[in-house]
Formats: C-alpha cells, sequence, structure tokens
C-alpha cells in the first residue's frame, strides 16, 4: 500500500533537485485543457506527455504545462511547444501515439514532426 | 463527453479559473444513485451568469463568456433521469463565504448512464497542472470511502511542487490501491 512515509521519502529524495520553473530558459509544451480539448481526448494526450517527458530524464529541459481553449476547437486535442529563440509549433489532432513521437523527434531530436502540424492539417 | 470523470476535469478547471483555493470533488453512490458535486471557493457567479452557464442559448448580452462545459454535464444528468442544480456566491456578495457548488444527480441504473470512466486520471491531471491550488477528492460508498486531501500532502512536501512527476505518480498508486479495495464484492 502506498503510505504517507513513501512521500515523505519522495520529498526527502526531491528537495534538493532542480526543478524548472515558469519562465526559465527551456522549452515549454502546453496542452489546451478546455471543454473542446477535454471532449476530443486532451487527458491522454497530457499525460503522455508529461509521462514521456519524465521518463526521457527531459524534466529538466522541458515544462509541460495546460491551458483553456486555443480558439481552434475543430484540431483539437491541440499541443503547442514553445522554443526559446525560434517559432511556436502547433501539432493537432494529437494522441498519445502521436505524443511520444514528438518527444523522440522534437523535444529530444530537435526537429519538428511536420505531418503532426496545423500547417500540414490545412494543406 | 465519452466519461463522466471527464465532465469532471472539466467542471473542476472552472473553479480554478474562478480562483479557488480549495476545489472539492465529492461522489457519492447510494440506492443506485449517483451524486457528484463540485464545490469551490472562487469568486463566484452573479445570479444572471448562472443562468447563463446552464443554457447555452440564453443570453441577456451579445457576448458571453461561458462555454458549453456545464450543459454537456447537465445533459449527461438529465439523460440518467438526473438533475443539476447550481449554487453561487460572489466575492461582493459574501467576502467571507463565496464560490460555486455545481451538484449533479444520475440513475445509474439507467440506460443513458455515462460510466465514470478513470476519475483517477482527472484527479491527477488536475493536481498536475494546478499545483498551487488544493483538490480534496472523495468518492463513498456503501460505508467505503476512496479520497485524496492534497492539503495534507501539501504539509508532507513543503516546498516540493506537487506536480513533481514522482508526486503524482504517488498520488495517482494512492487512489488506484484505494479503489481496488472499494470496487471489491464483499
Amino acid at each position: 500500500m502506498k503510505t504517507l512515509a513513501e512521500l515523505q521519502a519522495i520529498k526527502n529524495r526531491m528537495k534538493d533537485k532542480v526543478v524548472l520553473r515558469d519562465g526559465l530558459e527551456g522549452i515549454r509544451v502546453v496542452v489546451g485543457m478546455a471543454t473542446c480539448g477535454i471532449a476530443a481526448g486532451a487527458r491522454p494526450v497530457l499525460n503522455a506527455l508529461v509521462q514521456g517527458v519524465n521518463e526521457e530524464n527531459l524534466e529538466g529541459k522541458v515544462s509541460v504545462t495546460q491551458t483553456g481553449c486555443i480558439g481552434i476547437c475543430q484540431f483539437e486535442p491541440v499541443v503547442e511547444v514553445f522554443e526559446p529563440g525560434k517559432e511556436k509549433t502547433t501539432y493537432v489532432k494529437m494522441t498519445p501515439e502521436k505524443a511520444k513521437r514528438v518527444i523522440d523527434e522534437h523535444l529530444k531530436g530537435g526537429k519538428v514532426v511536420a505531418e503532426y502540424t496545423i500547417g500540414a492539417a490545412q494543406a | 463527453m465519452k466519461e463522466l470523470s471527464l465532465n469532471i476535469l472539466d467542471i473542476a478547471e472552472n473553479s480554478v479559473k474562478a480562483g479557488a483555493g480549495l476545489t472539492q470533488i465529492l461522489i457519492d453512490e447510494k440506492d443506485q444513485v449517483l451524486t457528484l458535486s463540485i464545490i469551490d471557493d472562487g469568486c463566484g457567479m452573479e445570479p444572471e451568469v448562472v443562468r447563463s452557464v446552464v443554457d447555452p442559448f440564453y443570453t441577456t448580452r451579445t457576448t458571453r463568456k461561458v462555454g458549453m462545459g456545464v450543459p454537456l454535464l447537465k445533459l449527461a444528468c438529465e439523460q440518467a433521469d438526473g438533475k443539476l442544480t447550481i449554487e453561487s456566491v460572489t466575492a461582493k456578495q459574501d467576502p467571507e463565504h463565496h464560490g460555486t457548488k455545481v451538484e449533479a444527480t444520475f440513475h445509474t441504473d439507467h440506460i443513458d448512464f455515462t460510466p465514470l470512466g478513470d476519475v483517477v486520471s482527472s484527479i491527477t491531471t488536475l493536481i498536475q497542472g494546478h499545483p498551487d491550488t488544493d483538490f480534496l477528492f472523495r468518492h463513498t460508498k456503501d460505508g467505503k470511502e476512496v479520497s485524496v486531501d492534497t492539503r495534507q500532502l501539501r504539509q508532507i512536501l513543503e516546498d516540493v511542487p506537487l506536480s513533481s512527476w514522482d508526486v503524482i505518480q504517488w498520488i495517482d498508486s494512492f487512489l488506484r490501491e484505494q479503489y481496488d479495495d472499494f470496487n471489491t464484492v464483499t
């Protein structure tokens, strides 16, 4: 059984760890979590991103956060990637599987997965 | 929405947006009736706004700030023979005790009852996205209970964020283990 003592141990392990905070230089991954996003399947996409970023040890470099309606409800679930000094990337109609590829190729590899972007969806 | 847990996530997001310090998500099941209450201490809504969030096609002005979240929950409960009520007190009306309570009932034996789905995932998603606000989740049924209160966890964690991956995983397992027990028929 999970116990509060276990949570205490997690705290002791983590208290000295540097945690990426908003505003620091780093990649920001933002998932639309308004009614439109949630209804279209944003929850598993967000969870896949949070899990993947941590499994790949990217948490010092990449933050995953939630936002409201981005205004392109027909393209939900929408994931935006903000990188310092680069143009924003907007991924549309995301799935947990697509999220895994974005982690591997974009967040780790630095290469935008062009076929999942809004540009490709509208072409 | 395919799962009631997605409506819960959606409605609770409204509470966070209303500036809630504590959002309570309470589910009680008794005699085939499920009661869902989402109670926050946020800024509250004027009566006119309460009316407009329930009926998306009611309007007193040409622009609205409200969306389809509450109407979708209303649809889900009414198709399962239930009822949706909203009570709200604005900070202007009562600076001490303000906030909003959304309550929805469902007949779980109704053919159009939307299954609860992965409610644990909705709770961890809320905590991950809003680590600086508190959530109390409690699901009760036949004397059994599943619950988590981030205020209690925060006391242990001190300045370690609730959104830390290890913490989120701990909360996920903590709730799922409680549900294993909860769902065992005795």
